[in-house]
C-alpha cells in the first residue's frame, strides 16, 4: 500500500482543501495521473498519483481541509483483484483468517461489536494450539436472540447494555418487544443493586457520527467576512429609545384595508420610521455620512438600505432618493425591494450605495437588538416589535402601542449625544405624526 | 526555445479576446509548457463582459439572473481556477502567467504573493498606494479591491492569474456579489489615474520580469 498526502505546495502553506477527488475507490490508476484536487490560498491544484495500482481508499472527503503532509488515500500497488471498494471495517466473516489473527484472543465479552478487525497483538507469542482452542461462536452473535428484532429493541438493549438473549419474548412468535425489554431492565436494575457495568452515559450508536460537516455557501462566507470585518472596522455603539407608535398604530387601522384594495400590499410600520430616520438624517447629515480613511465623506442623497432577510443569507437592497418618498412611496418600495430580493431579480445598482440602513428584526418578534453596521456607513437602525403595553402619562397607566428603536453606530464619527439627538428626532417624529399617508 | 540568460519569458499582448478562446490558447500552452516546449508566457489581454465562476464557486453568488446576463451582454463561463466568481470586462487588464514553477521556487504561496507584488509596483509607478489584506488574496486600495486572481496549477505549471481594474466600469461587479455583503472593488480610473490598457501593460511586463527574474521576450 502507497499512502497519498496531501503535498506541501510551498513554504508557508500549512494546510489545503480537498477539493475534488477524480479516482473513485476500487479505480485502477496509473503514476502520475491526476488523483484529485486540492485548493490552497486561491491556486486549485491538480495532485498526480505517486503510484499506479488501485485506489483502495479515501481518507479525506472532498471539502474537507487538512495539514500538508496528511494521508487522504492509500492505493494498493499489488492492483490487488478483490480490494475494490470495501471500506476497512466491513471484514468479511466468509474466509477464515489468516494464521496471526487466528491466535488472537476473541474479543472481551463487554466489547460491542463495532471491532470486528481481531487484535493479533496479545495471542502471537502463545502457541496457536492454547488459545484458538474453543470453537466458539463470535460473541457478537451470542449476543442476538433467534427471532427477528425491531431497530427499536436493538437500540434500547444497546443504550441500557442488556443482553438481549436474557429477555423473554412475548411478542408474536416470541418475539422481544419494547415492553419486554423496559421490564427486564427494570427488573434488572432492581436485583443488581450494584449496578456492576458503569450504567453511566451511554456510549453512542457505533458508527453514527456525532457531527455533521458541511461547507459554508458562498455567499455565507461573504456575510461572515464582512460582518467581522464591519465589527473590526468600527467602534460600534448600540443606543435603545422607547417610542410611542399609538399614533402610526391608529393611522395604519385606519389605512390598511385602503391600501390593500388600492394598491395591492399591506401597510406596515417600516414605511414610517424609514420616514421618520429620513426627518432625523437631515437633520443630523453626519449619521448619513462615511469614512473614507481621514475623511468625512457626506453623502447629498439619503439611500436606505432594507435589511432583507433570505432563507440562508441577508440581502440589503437600497431606497434611493428615500427623502424623496412618502410613506406610500417608501412602502411600495419596501414591498417590491424585498420581494425581488427573494426571486433574486434585484438589479446590482439596486443593492448599492446605500447611506443608512434599517433592520426589521422586529418582525420576528425581537424587542430590541444591537445590528452590525453595513460598512461603509457609520450607523444602523433596528426595529424592535411593537407591543400593547402599558406606560406611566401623566401619574395615569395607559395602555400604548410600544417599539423599541436601537441605532448602532460608529463611535469613530458619532458621539453618544449626537446618535440620541438624531434617535429624539425619529422619536419625536413618530410620536406626533403629522403626515398624510398618501 | 529562444536563448536567455536567465529565463525566458514570451510576451504576448493579445488585445480584446473572448473568454472561450483565451482558455483555450492557455491549455495549449500549459500543456506544451509541461512538456518542455515552450518557454514561460506572459499573456496579456482584456475580455469582453463575461462572468466566470471558480472550480469551488457558487452559483448563488451571481446575483443577477440569466435573463438578466443576457440582456446586459454578458456571457458566463464556468473555469477551473481557483476562487470564486468574479468579472471581467472592458477597461480590465487580464493577465494569464503560464509559468513552470519547478523553475522558479516550486510555491504557490510565494507564486501568489509575487503576482501580488507586480501589480502592487506597477500601481506604485502610477501613484497608487495599493497593498495586501492578510487572508484575502488580491491587490487592496484602501479597503477596495484592485485586482483579482484565481489561479490553476497542473504539474506544477501555472495558468489562468489576475485582473487589474484599470478603467473597468464598475457597476458590473454588482452583478455577482450582493453589494451591502461583499467588500467594495476599485479601479485605477475610479482613483483619478487615466492610463490605457497598453501602457499599465507595458509597465506590469517589466516589474513580472524583475519579481520573476526573467528575460522578457516581446514576440
Amino acid at each position: 500500500m502507497t499512502d497519498v498526502v496531501m503535498p506541501q505546495m510551498g513554504e508557508s502553506i500549512v494546510e489545503g482543501t480537498l477539493t475534488k477527488w477524480l479516482k473513485k475507490p476500487g479505480e485502477r490508476i496509473e503514476r502520475d495521473e491526476p488523483l484529485f484536487e486540492i485548493s490552497t490560498d486561491k491556486v486549485d491544484t491538480e495532485i498526480p498519483s505517486p503510484a499506479a495500482g488501485t485506489l483502495a481508499e479515501i481518507l479525506v472527503e472532498e471539502g474537507k481541509t487538512v495539514g500538508i503532509n496528511t494521508v487522504v488515500a492509500r492505493i494498493d500497488e499489488a492492483g490487488g483483484a478483490a480490494v475494490a471498494a470495501q471500506p476497512a471495517a466491513a471484514a468479511a466473516p466468509a474466509e477464515p483468517p489468516p494464521a496471526p489473527a487466528a491466535a488472537a484472543t476473541p474479543a472481551p465479552a463487554a466489547a460491542p461489536p463495532t471491532e470486528p478487525v481481531a487484535v493479533p497483538v496479545v495471542g502471537q507469542a502463545v502457541p496457536p494450539a492454547a488459545t484458538a482452542v474453543p470453537a466458539v461462536p463470535p460473541e457478537p452473535a451470542d449476543k442476538e436472540p433467534a427471532g427477528p428484532l425491531s431497530p427499536l429493541v436493538r437500540k434500547m438493549a444497546r443504550e441500557l447494555n442488556l443482553d438481549l438473549t436474557q429477555v423473554k419474548g412475548t411478542g408474536a412468535g416470541g418475539r422481544i418487544t419494547k415492553q419486554d425489554v423496559e421490564a427486564y431492565a427494570g427488573a434488572q436494575s432492581q436485583s443488581a443493586a450494584p449496578p456492576s457495568p458503569p450504567a453511566a452515559a451511554p456510549l453512542p450508536p457505533a458508527g453514527q457520527a456525532r457531527t455533521r460537516i458541511e461547507p459554508m455557501s458562498a455567499m455565507r462566507i461573504k456575510i461572515a467576512e464582512h460582518m467581522v470585518m464591519s465589527q473590526r472596522t468600527s467602534a460600534h455603539v448600540t443606543t435603545i429609545h422607547r417610542v410611542d407608535m399609538t399614533k402610526v398604530a391608529r393611522l395604519r387601522e385606519r389605512h390598511k384595508a385602503q391600501f390593500q384594495t388600492a394598491y395591492g400590499f399591506n401597510l406596515t410600520y417600516l414605511p414610517f420610521i424609514t420616514r421618520a430616520a429620513v426627518a432625523g438624517l437631515r437633520q443630523y447629515p453626519l449619521l448619513n455620512a462615511s469614512l473614507d480613511g481621514q475623511n468625512i465623506v457626506y453623502h447629498n442623497e439619503i439611500h436606505i438600505g432594507i435589511a432583507v432577510a433570505l432563507e440562508n443569507g441577508l440581502i440589503v437592497p437600497v431606497i434611493r432618493g428615500a427623502d424623496e418618498k412618502n410613506v406610500l412611496g417608501l412602502q411600495r418600495s419596501i414591498v417590491d425591494l424585498a420581494a425581488r430580493a427573494r426571486s433574486r431579480q434585484l438589479k446590482p445598482e439596486e443593492v448599492a450605495g446605500g447611506t443608512f440602513s434599517i433592520t426589521n428584526f422586529g418582525s420576528f418578534g425581537s424587542l430590541t437588538g444591537t445590528p452590525v453596521i453595513n460598512q461603509p456607513q457609520v450607523a444602523i437602525m433596528g426595529v424592535g416589535t411593537v407591543d400593547k403595553t402599558p406606560v406611566v402619562i401623566d401619574d395615569a397607566i395607559a395602555i400604548r402601542s410600544i417599539c423599541h428603536l436601537s441605532l448602532s453606530f460608529d463611535h469613530r464619527l458619532i458621539d453618544g449625544a449626537l446618535a440620541d439627538q438624531f434617535m429624539t428626532k425619529v422619536k419625536q417624529v413618530l410620536e406626533s405624526w403629522s403626515e398624510e399617508v398618501v | 526555445m529562444p536563448d536567455c540568460t536567465t529565463r525566458c519569458c514570451c510576451l504576448r499582448q493579445l488585445g480584446r479576446v473572448d473568454y472561450a478562446s483565451a482558455l483555450e490558447l492557455q491549455h495549449q500552452l500549459a500543456a506544451d509548457r509541461k512538456q518542455g516546449l515552450v518557454p514561460d508566457h506572459l499573456l496579456l489581454l482584456e475580455h469582453p463582459h463575461v462572468i466566470t465562476l471558480g472550480r469551488n464557486g457558487h452559483l448563488e453568488n451571481v446575483l443577477a439572473g440569466d435573463d438578466i446576463l443576457a440582456r446586459a451582454g454578458i456571457a458566463f463561463h464556468a473555469t477551473d481556477r481557483g476562487g470564486d466568481v468574479t468579472y471581467h470586462g472592458p477597461g480590465q487588464l487580464v493577465g494569464y502567467p503560464i509559468l513552470d514553477l519547478r523553475d522558479w521556487k516550486r510555491d504557490v504561496g510565494a507564486y501568489v504573493r509575487a503576482v501580488e507584488e507586480t501589480i502592487i509596483a506597477t500601481l506604485t509607478d502610477y501613484g497608487i498606494a495599493a497593498g495586501r489584506i492578510p487572508k484575502l488574496t488580491g491587490v487592496w486600495v484602501g479597503g477596495r479591491k484592485i485586482a483579482a486572481i484565481g489561479v490553476h496549477l497542473s504539474r506544477w505549471v501555472t495558468s489562468h492569474g489576475f485582473a487589474l481594474n484599470v478603467s473597468t466600469d464598475l457597476s458590473y461587479f454588482h452583478y455577482i456579489v450582493p453589494c451591502g455583503l461583499a467588500m467594495p472593488v476599485t479601479s485605477m480610473a475610479a482613483l483619478g489615474v487615466r492610463a490605457s490598457l497598453d501602457e499599465v501593460g507595458a509597465k506590469l511586463a517589466v516589474h513580472f520580469a524583475r519579481i520573476f527574474d526573467c528575460e522578457m521576450l516581446e514576440n
